[in-house]
């Protein structure tokens, strides 16, 4: 192996580490504002993740991944509003429904290809986002606040910034680990020959909509857990979550990172919420950059920011 | 009473869904010649709304103002077109629909900073702010007629100039094969830039003809824009006469979710229809699609075979 094979093993490793070291670094420096800021980053790499296993690998370009982070968080906003803050049962909650939405979403979408795709699954999560909106029990568009965080009682305490840091961390290595054995698993290899070529795929004998319809439920299903770690970070419901920009934003992300490998959405959201982060604490009209921003890489950077370290010698690097 | 109300439910109908016409056949128009998926075709009508309320308010005559804002906003089209668009033609849809998601951020933005965030609210001059007599007891709003009638012009106009003109057969051409059209001499890139204006003038009317019936604010391009993707969807991508039929189907649907809400109340208690109600009215139209897609997975007026 020559050095640049090992070029993104090596820079994996070291963002592990790097993370891993955030909060420690933050209580040594007293800036506990980067726990949350780089638990954000680690939420939406979780969406943005899961996104990429549908896009990136399955060719779905769904617009419409904001509303799994929707359904996640009003999974959690929801049952903690009637008095159930049962963490285990929230987080399970928010994957089914997910799931289930998805699968109901996907049903209709997959039949359809190309532009009717990304036109139907935007569509979709309007409606969703508009429902969110005329329920006044559930705080109407202005949101609600989160009574409690998800409890676990005995084992750990979210409440503890450092512990709900880590419990994040865990979270998307897990889920890190499992994307990479799907998509190298004979699932994956099938919804990634679709994508390539799916007349091909049919030729050989696979019925591409099954597996595409699982793949697109279990994306859902992925961040459905992430739209309940936000609004645990939040602690604030809002049909925001769902706003059709926010799918844009965490599409953006895997674009960025670069979409077809398991760690670019992860890069991609943490350049992308770190920009946000200088770009508007320098001026109040920041998306004024980041709209050109977004253009210029699209035109220029195709591969996105992980695609420029050369590939190893693994299949997904 | 009822019939009045539900006439008038008609008209309201009608008229936003000629609006919803108006984005979406330069929408479709731009999709099925150059193949691009144009998010920000929802900018262009806001830029088309504001522009006519900067003119209203500096000229003081609303015709006058919207004979300036029409081509002002055809010029911003094609210099959006010229720079940014252009190079998309030949991208994958993926990439088109992040570029263009980029140019409505830049768009809303740049509103912002120029006319601020608060909403601008027009008031409509003498002349148009009356009401007709539609029906014996029934009186309708001047303005919303004409958007109606204007709405109706235009289509026709658009109809004929699709199928009658030199310009019209070469826009079908080029729908229909490209490549075989710049074979024959055409210059297509010309061709793209003539309709993507098109398009634009459409959504610019689209916007300056909605300024005094909505509020004037930022992101106002976006919420009718998913709708006018409902509308294509329905009508079938590249088709104008599928833009028009879905237009109005969207239009009156959306329109007559208001008697979601009493009539539930028929069925369920007040407090369950109060509550439901709104909810289930503002998912009507996406319900509409879905319903159309699972019977028709391409629309209603299905073009080529993709």
């Amino acid at each position: 192996m020559s050095l640049a094979t090992r070029a993104r093993p090596a820079a994996m490793a070291l963002g592990l580490v790097a993370l891993a070291a955030v909060p420690v670094l933050a209580s040594v420096l007293d800036q506990p504002f980067y726990v949350d800021l780089f638990r954000r980053v680690m939420i939406f790499a979780v969406a943005a993740l899961s996104l990429d296993v549908i896009l990136g690998y399955g060719g779905m370009v769904s617009f419409g991944h904001a509303a799994y982070l929707g359904i996640g968080a009003y999974a959690v906003g929801v049952t903690t509003y009637h008095g159930v803050s049962n963490g285990y049962a929230q987080w399970a909650l928010a994957i089914v429904a997910s799931m289930v939405v998805a699968l109901a979403i996907g049903a209709i979408s997959i039949r359809t290809s190309g532009v009717y795709f990304i036109m139907i699954t935007l569509a979709f999560t309007q409606m969703l986002y508009y429902l969110g909106i005329s329920i006044e029990e559930y705080g109407g568009d202005d949101g609600m606040r989160l009574a409690t965080k998800s409890q676990f009682p005995g084992v750990l305490d979210i409440g503890n910034p450092a512990a709900f840091y880590y419990v994040v961390l865990g979270i998307l290595v897990l889920f890190l680990y499992l994307a990479h054995r799907l998509v190298n698993a004979r699932f994956g290899m099938v919804i990634r020959a679709t994508k390539s070529n799916e007349p091909r795929a049919r030729a050989v004998g696979f019925s591409p909509y099954p597996y595409k319809l699982i793949a697109f439920a279990v994306a859902g299903g992925m961040c459905g857990l992430a739209g309940a770690l936000l609004v645990n970070q939040t602690e604030y419901l809002t049909p925001e979550f769902m706003h059709w920009t926010r799918s844009g934003e965490i599409m953006f992300m895997v674009i960025l990172g670069g979409m077809g490998t398991l760690v670019g959405p992860v890069v991609g959201a943490l350049v992308f919420l770190l920009l946000e982060q200088v770009l508007s604490a320098w001026t109040e009209h920041w998306q004024i950059i980041l709209g050109p921003f977004l253009v210029l890489v699209v035109l220029f950077a195709r591969r996105g920011l992980w695609g420029l370290l050369p590939p190893g010698a693994g299949r997904n690097g | 009473m009822t019939v009045l109300l539900i006439v008038e439910q008609v008209l309201n109908g009608l008229q936003y869904g000629v609006m919803l016409f108006l984005m979406a056949a330069g929408l479709t128009l731009v999709f099925g010649i150059m193949n691009l998926v144009n998010l920000a075709h929802g900018s262009l009508y806001m830029v088309g709304a504001y522009l006519a309320t900067f003119f209203y308010t500096q000229t003081g005559s609303f015709l006058l103002a919207a004979l300036l804002a029409l081509p002002a906003t055809l010029v911003v089209g094609i210099v959006v077109e010229l720079v940014a668009l252009r190079t998309l033609y030949e991208r994958d849809h993926l990439d088109q629909v992040l570029a263009t998601f980029g140019l409505i951020l830049f768009f809303n933005e740049l509103v912002a900073i120029v006319w601020g965030r608060s909403a601008l609210y027009t008031t409509l001059p003498a002349w148009l702010s009356g009401h007709v007599v539609v029906l014996p007891g029934l009186r309708y709003s001047v303005y919303r007629a004409l958007v109606i009638l204007v709405g109706l012009a235009v289509a026709i106009l658009l109809w004929l100039v699709v199928s009658r003109t030199r310009l019209g057969m070469l826009i079908r051409a080029g729908a229909s094969n490209r490549t075989m059209l710049s074979a024959l001499g055409v210059n297509v890139t010309l061709l793209y830039t003539v309709v993507f204006g098109f398009g634009a003038a459409l959504a610019g009317l689209a916007g300056l003809m909605a300024g005094p019936i909505y509020a004037v604010q930022t992101g106002m391009g976006e919420q009718i824009l998913i709708q006018v993707f409902v509308v294509i969807v329905i009508g079938g991508i590249g088709s104008i006469r599928g833009a028009l039929v879905g237009a109005i189907l969207v239009g009156m649907v959306d329109t007559f979710g208001v008697f979601v809400k009493p009539m539930l109340g028929t069925v369920l208690s007040p407090v369950a229809a109060d509550s439901a109600g709104p909810a289930i009215a503002s998912m009507l139209i996406y319900l509409l699609m879905a319903v159309v897609l699972a019977l028709r997975p391409q629309g209603l007026f299905p073009t080529r075979a993709s």
